[in-house]
């Protein structure tokens, strides 16, 4: 899918003939190649899960987070370039403080994320800087709105989502989520999902390690925005391994099951792959 | 000669063998009553209509209730120039903030603005506000934002130089739980009494309903006040 700009590409103040500005394009790239973060909105909060892939065994647990507190009821996932993706959470922290300071109230997420993102556009508009090469997405609870979901792109637009995903896995993260009903979820049946969708998008063989960052905001945490509790993460990490590894397994028995086309030999393999799969779910 | 509501106020620029008069002297006051209350599906405001320079009434038909924007209206009372120069600025910036937001402004953020203002210029200003209106999200309210720049939401809310007249009244008449028709015959009570004791506030009774349907406005004339006193 990529492009050669041949001179029109050189600096974000510049149009190309087919009227696309190639610099906002390749900063969407930066974002193609970052880790894949999700977020998705249900009936009484909204939850964040991120693969964070460890690339380093020296790293302290816990660091690099990529899921920032923007206000109390306010969260940010991100993916891209992780020290621009700071920058612009510094930039919303403002926002959001100024806003209560003068108007007296919490923040509305549509006008957090339109005003942050009309700041990701300016830096979109001249050659003397560069756009940011971050995209994320923005979560809030509030007792008024409910729960929202926006998400920013490099190009500086925002749009409200019930569901949206960023990084390399997006494509396969977005079928994953559309297939869910999250209308009438509840954010603990959520946080299974979202680490069940982690764990299927994450690619074993490209990435190796990864660390599964997820938090949430909502009528559970009452308004505020913070990190899912370690027992209730380990729970989700389990369901989601579950899901995947039994995913796999049946994978390979169907594909067992088309090779094998005999009823008598099919007997046999159904008791030992019984077997492995109860010992699996222990 | 007591048209302002508080000390503090009393030297004057110019000294008293300027040619002059005494009243000319005087800064124009909204010595007045104002006051709101709540009631389920919007609230009730009212003020009295008069307006001093010293002991010369220089209006008697004002109108204290000022509009900020559709469903918010203020009380205003305290130098009239103050109270006119702060309800116009926060009325420019209501109107942005709400159409930046695209919906309608929460009362909550109207008496924010103002107590932003009152607060940061305390020391130059003479308001006394009460702000109250109709919201979507939390129905009718009434937010008090007295000189010196405080704020607190209350039910009902007196303020004025003729409110200390009223708070016994208030205390034993007020109940929780009116309706609207209810709120503006207290409201008018009220008002009459004060403007009976304090030399201040008088003229015209002006009431306001405001409701998620609207405004309604009425006006009751001197001789239409309700009575008291038998003598």
């Amino acid at each position: 899918m990529s492009s050669i700009g041949t001179g029109y590409d050189l600096s974000a103040s510049t149009f190309s003939p087919d009227g696309r500005v190639f610099q906002v394009e390749y900063a969407m790239k930066a974002v193609e190649n970052s880790s894949t973060a999700i977020g998705i909105r249900c009936k009484d909060g909204v939850v964040f899960g991120v693969e964070k892939l460890i690339l380093s065994k020296l790293y302290e647990q816990g660091s690099n987070k990529r899921i920032f507190n923007v206000d109390r009821h306010v969260g940010m996932a991100v993916a891209g370039l992780l020290a621009d993706a700071r920058s612009l959470s510094e930039v919303a922290r403002e926002e959001a403080s100024n806003f209560r300071s003068n108007y007296g109230h919490n923040i509305p997420l549509k006008y957090l994320s339109e005003r942050v993102a009309m700041y990701v556009h300016a830096y979109t508009l001249y050659s003397a800087v560069r756009p940011f090469g971050c995209s994320f997405i923005l979560g809030s609870y509030d007792q008024d709105d409910g729960p929202q979901l926006y998400m920013v792109d490099p190009s500086g637009i925002s749009f409200g989502y019930w569901g949206c995903a960023i990084g390399k896995a997006k494509q396969a993260a977005k079928t994953e989520i559309e297939k869910l009903q999250m209308k009438d979820m509840t954010c603990r049946e959520l946080v299974k999902e979202v680490a069940k969708i982690i764990y299927i998008v994450h690619d074993e063989v490209k990435d190796k390690a990864f660390e599964l960052e997820l938090s949430w905001v909502g009528e559970v945490t009452n308004g505020k925005h913070e990190l899912v509790p370690k027992d209730i993460r380990v729970e989700a990490e389990k369901y989601a391994k579950v899901c995947t590894t039994t995913t796999s397994l049946l994978h390979g028995i169907s594909v067992t099951w088309v090779q094998n086309n005999s009823t008598f030999k099919m007997g046999k393999k159904k008791q030992t792959l019984n077997i492995s799969l109860l010992s699996m779910v222990k | 000669m007591a048209a302002y509501m508080s000390a503090g106020r009393s030297e004057n620029a110019f000294s008293t063998h300027d040619f002059v008069p005494e009243w000319a002297q005087e800064e124009v006051s909204t010595g007045t009553t104002i006051m709101a209350v709540e009631f389920d599906g919007g609230v009730v405001i009212g003020a009295d209509s008069r307006t001093t320079t010293g002991a010369y009434i220089a209006n008697r038909v004002t109108d204290k209730l000022t509009p900020i924007h559709d469903h918010i209206f203020c009380c205003r009372s305290g130098s009239a120039a103050d109270t006119q120069a702060v309800a116009d600025a926060v009325t420019y910036q209501l109107g942005f903030h709400s159409i930046e937001l695209d919906e309608p402004p929460l009362v909550q953020t109207a008496a924010n603005l103002f107590q932003q203002m009152c607060y940061r210029y305390r020391e130059e200003l003479m308001a006394g506000i009460i702000v109250a209106g109709w919201d979507k999200r939390r129905g009718g309210q009434v937010y008090t934002v007295p000189m010196g720049g405080m704020i607190v939401r209350q039910p009902m809310s007196v303020g004025g130089s003729g409110s200390s007249y009223i708070y016994g009244f208030m205390d034993s008449n007020y109940k929780p739980g009116m309706t609207k028709e209810e709120c503006l015959h207290f409201c008018t009570q009220a008002l009459a009494l004060a403007m009976e004791r304090d030399g201040s506030s008088g003229g015209v009774a002006r009431l306001a309903a405001i409701t998620e349907e609207g405004l309604e406005r009425r006006v009751v004339l001197g001789h239409q006040l309700p009575k008291f006193s038998n003598t």
